[in-house]
């Protein structure tokens, strides 16, 4: 029976797609079977931050609604073949996402998976809901910055009320909370909120903190997971929360500023 | 000047010490988003015709042959210059003919 996270955030933009891949593709990588689920009905993007966006034939929304079967929807990945995508329609809208096909489709994919992520559009709409409900955990996702922050917590209330596992068994889902585009540097010269106040503020488990890094440009533009980049930081730092989903206990990383060489520092560079 | 350019590239070369593959990454992704927009063009006003399709050659085989829809695959790869559309339709085996093995009917279309 496959576990369902969702990876959501309310605000948007702050790196749950780049945080889905890189958590679907760490369990892959570990030899989870996992599929990623594209909740962003008409903005289709999970495929080319996976690099299978040549080979999209049917989509979420096709077996919704009975166009095609669940198994022709999905898409293996070619490097890791524990690694599954089911791929979002890029031309409907949400409310082709109906609480029934949702759950159809989670329900056929739990028995043959072990991990089944859910990749939320931003907002608390339709899509954010049909992304959430049906979820045993979630993993938030915030950038140390006060509207992020806030919208977190409006999230965090939403997973505490308006999902199925709350409604029927009035039990509440495990959360965490995914700090990214964290820069040590500015938040030493108190540019950035700090971790601790975070964690203060939200009263949430730390899944991890993921420096502000150019390898996730670079992954990106790749159609490759930050995970798979053995020489990214901020891919070890995925790769640790990984670790910490699957309930192992680590120190967290890369929360002090790297120390710059005397050519970048002339240069002004920051790593 | 020639020196400054030098320590240029090589500090933005460094800089990928958080990384591996360096190199070009941005041409790459150049390629794959005209590739991807350039199908998602033609898409917009062809929309869905794939499940359509994928309706009528079963209804025309269905006619002659008794189909299982679980067996059938739909592969597409899309290229720059060609792409392939792959239809693996598997088959029952008739009686006369061995159990193993059924036939695969394999229907390409670019
Ligand atoms: N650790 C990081 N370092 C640098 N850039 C990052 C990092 N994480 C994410 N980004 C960048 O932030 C941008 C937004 O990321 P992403 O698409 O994953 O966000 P999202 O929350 O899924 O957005 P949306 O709400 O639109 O779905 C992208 O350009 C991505 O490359
Ligand atoms: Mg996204």
């Amino acid at each position: 029976m496959a576990k369902i996270i969702v990876i959501t955030s309310g605000k948007g933009g702050v790196g749950k797609t780049t945080t889905t891949a890189a958590l679907g593709a760490g369990l892959a990588a570990r030899g989870h079977r996992t599929v990623i689920i594209d909740f962003d009905v008409g903005l289709r993007n999970l495929d080319m931050i996976l690099g299978c966006e040549r080979r999209v034939v049917f989509d979420f929304i096709n077996v919704i609604n009975g166009e095609a079967k669940l198994h022709q929807a999905l898409i293996k990945d070619k490097r890791l073949d524990t690694l599954h995508i089911l791929p979002t329609s890029q031309t409907r809208d949400k409310d082709a996402l109906t609480t029934e096909g949702v759950e159809s489709v989670l329900d056929q994919l739990r028995g043959d998976f072990d991990f089944i992520l859910c990749d939320s559009p931003a907002g608390i709409e339709r899509g954010a809901h049909m992304a959430m409900y049906f979820a045993d955990e979630a993993v938030v996702v915030a950038n140390p910055e006060v509207s992020s922050v806030r919208d977190c917590d409006r999230i965090l209330g939403l997973l505490d009320s308006k999902t199925r596992k709350v409604e029927r068994e009035q039990e509440r889902l495990k959360q965490y909370l995914l700090l990214t585009r964290f820069d040590p540097g500015r938040v030493n010269k108190g540019e950035m909120l700090r971790i601790e106040d975070i964690l203060e503020i939200l009263a949430i488990d730390l899944l991890g903190v993921i420096p502000e890094s150019e390898s996730v440009l670079k992954a990106s533009n790749l159609g490759m997971p930050v995970t798979l980049d053995n020489k990214s930081n901020a891919g070890k730092a995925y790769l640790d929360a990984v670790s910490r989903l699957l309930g192992e206990q680590l120190e967290h990383r890369f929360l002090a500023p790297e120390r710059r060489g005397l050519l970048q520092r002339l240069m002004g560079r920051t790593a | 000047m020639r020196l400054f350019e030098f320590f240029r590239s090589k500090s933005s070369g460094t800089k990928s010490s958080d990384g591996g593959g360096g190199g070009q990454s941005a041409d790459k992704a150049r390629e794959r988003l005209q590739l991807v927009l350039a199908h998602e063009r033609l898409d917009r006003w062809s929309a869905d015709y794939v499940p359509v399709l994928q309706k009528e050659i079963l209804a025309a085989i269905a006619k002659h042959i008794p189909i299982d829809q679980e067996k059938v695959a739909v592969k597409l790869e899309r290229g720059a210059d060609m792409s392939t559309l792959e239809v693996n339709i598997e088959l029952p085996a008739p009686q006369e003919f061995t159990k193993k093995t059924g036939p695969r009917l394999a229907a390409g279309a670019t």
